[in-house]
């Protein structure tokens, strides 16, 4: 299972090798990371059909996730990517929005790993 | 001759009219008629019964002689001495002349001749001093005149200055209240403008907010995953330990420290956020202090953007930077500079933002909505010895009339209730009063404009 992190925050890298790292050594999952919006389509303009799930963040400079998001599902029609949206907490505007533009699943900011974990075996 | 007899009566006339002018005819009015009586009287006699004219002669010239007494040694006839001087010469020749005639008819008409010449230079004393006493009276009443005029002058003075003094109280009494109602209004505007001033940060402050929202939950995100990573590390090191993977154990430790590092680094940041953000509403009044301009300003643009994204989900920019990194540390008040920063910047992001829209204020289509990619380049450099802060848009540009304007308080081009128009005024003072700085502007119609902040070096 392959997963496309999307957030201008480099250190969130580190963080999910680490707070996944069994399941990186076990080769459950694979992740790819993107520090925009603009990266994260260049990767999948690159990469088609290899990501399984697309987590992204909203709040970014340039694209932001909800531009990312729109993009993804008009472009990317078969099979659609699960997109997985990271809001502010109580950002019920955003929240709105994302699930408007078709927004499969939400995570709020600080991200619960446990839970993260809990999402991904639903989606095996 | 009866001259005597009409100098007599026309003295008691003017003696009447002279006590009548000083009030005190009642007291020798009886003695005055009776004089008056006695001359005509006299007259009458002599100029009928011829044979008595020596005799009324005598009579007559005592009269005159006790009236010549009267001017000269009674106080209330003083005013009439001068006619008593100019006629009593007259008086004793008459006598003299008549006394001669009676004891030698001979006598006197071998002497006639020097008698009449007597009489006559008598008559001319007379005239003479009659003349010089109306001249002096004359000139007296004149001066007289003059000094009753000249009271009068001064009576007029007088109530003319106490009138005006009146005025002038009044005046004073009007200005100086009104001198208090000035000041009072002044006192109410000073006030008025510290809330304005409160209300602008608190305004700017309320952009922040969402924008500080952001910023303070992407560090905590790592601080609370990073250290429940370092639980789940800590766990596998013993259980290494436990198995004697000595090797393993040390990579685990190593990937803790990173950790810890990586807590520590955004726990500070979380720090300097929130910092910033209670810096941002203290009033000013701070103090110099070597500063980082550049992560000052990479601060201030951060949470310019996320506020204003965080306001209008539709907005979008791309920000650049360009720090010299050889400018050091300044000398600024924090807050303050940061204020200027963060004004610059939000009036940048709107500038964009209002261009990036598909209809201009106005209603029409706008012609830059399609191809148009809203930028906001934050850049340090120096210049000498000055160091220079600008904030570039690529929006519409100033207009010329609004360019003028820009810094005065309350403009704004902002629509009612969106801006106070205290920003760039605010930044104005700031920068020039504040650190002896320079705030430029350049624009281009339609390319964008530059705000410069110049700040002299130490």
């Amino acid at each position: 299972m392959k997963i496309l992190v999307v957030d201008d925050e480099t250190d969130i890298q580190t963080l999910f090798e680490q707070r996944f790292r069994k399941e990186i050594r076990d080769k459950e999952i694979e992740f790819a990371f993107a520090f925009s919006g603009e990266d994260a389509l260049a990767y999948l303009d690159g990469h088609a059909h290899e990501a399984v799930l697309i987590l992204s963040d909203i709040n970014m400079p340039g694209m932001s996730g909800l531009e990312l998001l729109d993009q993804i599902k008009h472009r990317y029609l078969k099979p659609p990517p699960v997109v997985m949206m990271i809001t502010a907490y109580g950002d019920a505007e955003n929240f709105n929005l994302a699930k408007q533009l078709g927004a499969d699943d939400f995570l709020t900011k600080p991200v619960d790993f446990n839970l993260l974990k809990e999402k991904l075996k639903n989606i095996h | 001759m009866f001259l005597e007899y009409i100098l007599a009566i026309i003295i008691i006339r003017y003696l009447r009219t002279v006590l009548q002018k000083e009030g005190l005819l009642q007291k020798w009015d009886r003695l005055l008629v009776a004089g008056m009586v006695v001359s005509v009287g006299l007259l009458i006699t002599v100029a009928v019964i011829s044979q008595s004219k020596i005799i009324g002669d005598f009579l007559i010239n005592a009269l005159l002689l006790y009236i010549v007494y009267l001017t000269s040694s009674v106080p209330d006839f003083r005013a009439a001495k001068t006619m008593g001087n100019a006629v009593l010469p007259y008086i004793i020749v008459s006598l003299c002349d008549e006394l001669t005639m009676l004891i030698s008819s001979s006598f006197y008409n071998a002497w006639s001749n020097y008698f009449t010449a007597a009489s006559f230079f008598a008559v001319i004393w007379m005239v003479a001093m009659w003349m010089i006493s109306r001249k002096q009276r004359k000139s007296l009443e004149q001066a007289q005149l003059k000094v009753l005029e000249k009271e009068k002058q001064y009576a007029v003075t007088e109530s003319l200055k106490s009138e005006l003094e009146v005025q002038v109280a009044e005046r004073t009494a009007a200005l100086t209240q009104q001198k208090e109602e000035l000041q009072e209004t002044l006192n109410e505007l000073k006030s008025t403008q510290t809330q304005l001033i409160q209300s602008e940060k608190m305004a700017s402050l309320g952009e922040l907010t969402a924008g500080i929202a952001h910023e303070i939950q992407n560090p905590l995100n790592f601080v609370n995953n990073f250290s429940e990573v370092n639980t789940e590390l800590i766990a596998e090191m013993k259980e290494a330990l436990n198995k004697g993977d000595i090797e393993e154990a040390k990579l685990l430790a190593e990937d803790i420290t990173a950790n810890e590092q990586k807590i520590n680094h955004h726990g500070k940041r979380a720090d300097a956020i929130v910092k910033g953000m209670l810096q941002h509403s203290r009033s000013s009044g701070g103090q110099k202090e070597p500063t980082d301009i550049n992560a000052l300003a990479d601060e201030y643009l951060r949470l310019a953007y996320h506020g204003l994204r965080a306001k209008d989900k539709s907005f979008n920019a791309t920000m650049k930077t360009d720090f010299d990194e050889s400018i050091g540390k300044i000398n600024v008040i924090p807050q303050d500079m940061g204020r200027v920063i963060l004004n610059l910047i939000t009036n940048a992001f709107y500038v964009v933002a209002e261009k990036k829209k598909p209809l201009t204020p106005e209603g029409k289509l706008n012609p830059f909505f399609k191809d148009y990619l809203p930028t906001v380049t934050v850049s340090t450099r120096k210049a000498g010895d000055n160091v220079l802060i600008s904030v570039r848009d690529n929006g519409n540009g100033i207009p010329p009339a609004v360019l003028e304007k820009i810094f005065q308080p309350f403009f704004t081009t902002k629509p009612t209730g969106q801006g106070t128009g205290l920003g760039l005024s605010m930044s104005y003072d700031i920068v020039t009063k504040g650190h002896a700085g320079e705030l430029k502007v350049e624009t281009k119609e339609n390319q964008g404009t530059t705000f410069t902040v110049v700040l002299p070096g130490k």
